[in-house]
């Protein structure tokens, strides 16, 4: 799996042991663009693990929640039906409806991983997140990426928020609540992320779309089905109005 | 609940999150996509960032009922602006951050 130049040529255990310069600076790039994400997951994932063990998880079912599913939404959901007494088939296919806008999110990366092993994409699609989905598209995008970058700062993030919320069941209780602004970490990426996107004026009113489309299906509809719907919409009117805009001309 | 019903439960969930998530990545990049597809996709991450946004600076959680004027959109604005100016990552979330401590103070 690992294709870099010379890697195959030392045993099998010193390719994990020494770990050559050009990893390093792979581990060092990915490191840098994951750290919003990390600051943003720790206070979350506290909190999850906190709820969980309210809820009555003991921190090693708190652990297994985290490695198996990596959804902090769908987390909290589960943690509140637990609590709540529900049922797990109903739990699972709440689990299935809240994490569907994945679909999007995984069918917007396979535009810049055309052709990449398999085995890869399989590993890559764990850790498909909101935040790694938003910060490893943009950087794709500016053609200033590869794989095994994106890679890292999936694993990275991953690697916090199963920490944090282990950490949350364990000792949460103690840790203040909302110090330091903490609570905005993810906001401020997702506002900055987004200024990134904004590429042009059709990408300027399809963001504006989304955003009146969203908060108008949050409100009407329960549930979370304005993420997928709005975007969708937004995506497809923009795409109409770019393809009208084309052909008048 | 014992071991195996957290192992049952957690597993199926990772299962339902898992699929949508590789499904199309392992479809799609070993296929060669139409242009609509790519021009349409191209649209959708400025969609979805919107669409998480929007709701949490608009509205309330708890009543889900509009609300303007929240903290989060207050200090959303001068983020906003701050990462328009700098284009940096790391300093937006900082800022953002800064402000909405200071927010909570008063």
């Amino acid at each position: 799996m690992f294709d870099f130049k010379g890697a195959s040529e030392r045993p099998f255990l010193l390719q994990f042991m020494t770990i050559p310069q050009d990893h390093k600076q792979t581990l060092r790039q990915g490191a840098a663009a994951a750290w919003p994400i990390c600051l943003g997951y720790f206070p979350i994932g506290l909190a999850l693990g906190v709820l969980a063990q309210k809820a009555g998880l003991p921190w090693w079912a708190m652990a297994m929640m985290s490695v198996l599913v990596f959804a902090g939404s769908a987390q909290f959901i589960c943690v509140a039906m637990i609590a709540a007494g529900a049922s797990t088939p109903a739990i699972i296919l709440t689990t299935f409806v809240v994490n569907l806008r994945h679909v999007l999110m995984s069918s917007a990366l396979a535009v810049y991983l055309q052709g990449v092993n398999r085995k890869f994409l399989a590993l890559y699609a764990y850790g498909v997140t909101d935040e790694s989905f938003a910060v490893n598209l943009t950087r794709f995008r500016d053609g200033e990426w590869n794989r095994w970058r994106a890679l890292i700062v999936n694993h990275l993030a991953n690697s916090v928020w199963i920490m944090a919320t282990i950490c949350g069941a364990l000792v949460g209780q103690f840790v203040p609540q909302g110090a330091l602004g903490i609570d905005y970490a993810l906001t401020g990426m997702f506002i900055c992320l987004l200024v990134f996107q904004l590429q042009g004026r059709l990408y300027v009113i399809t963001g504006l779309l989304a955003a009146i489309l969203s908060v108008v299906w949050y409100l009407l509809i329960p549930g979370d089905s304005y993420i997928v719907g709005a975007s969708m919409s937004a995506a497809t009117i923009g795409f109409l109005l770019k393809r009208h805009y084309r052909r008048s001309r | 609940m014992t071991f195996n019903d957290y192992l049952f439960l957690f597993g199926g969930m990772g299962l339902v999150t898992y699929l949508p998530r590789a499904l199309p990545l392992l479809y799609l990049a070993h296929k060669k996509m139409p242009q609509w597809l790519i021009d349409w996709l191209s649209l959708i991450p400025v969609a979805i960032l919107s669409a998480l946004l929007a709701p949490s600076l608009f509205t309330d959680a708890v009543t889900r009922s509009f609300a303007f004027g929240k903290l989060e959109l207050l200090v959303a604005i001068p983020t906003l602006l701050f990462s328009l100016k700098t284009r940096s990552l790391g300093g937006t979330v900082l800022v953002g951050m800064l402000l909405y401590w200071l927010g909570g103070k008063f």
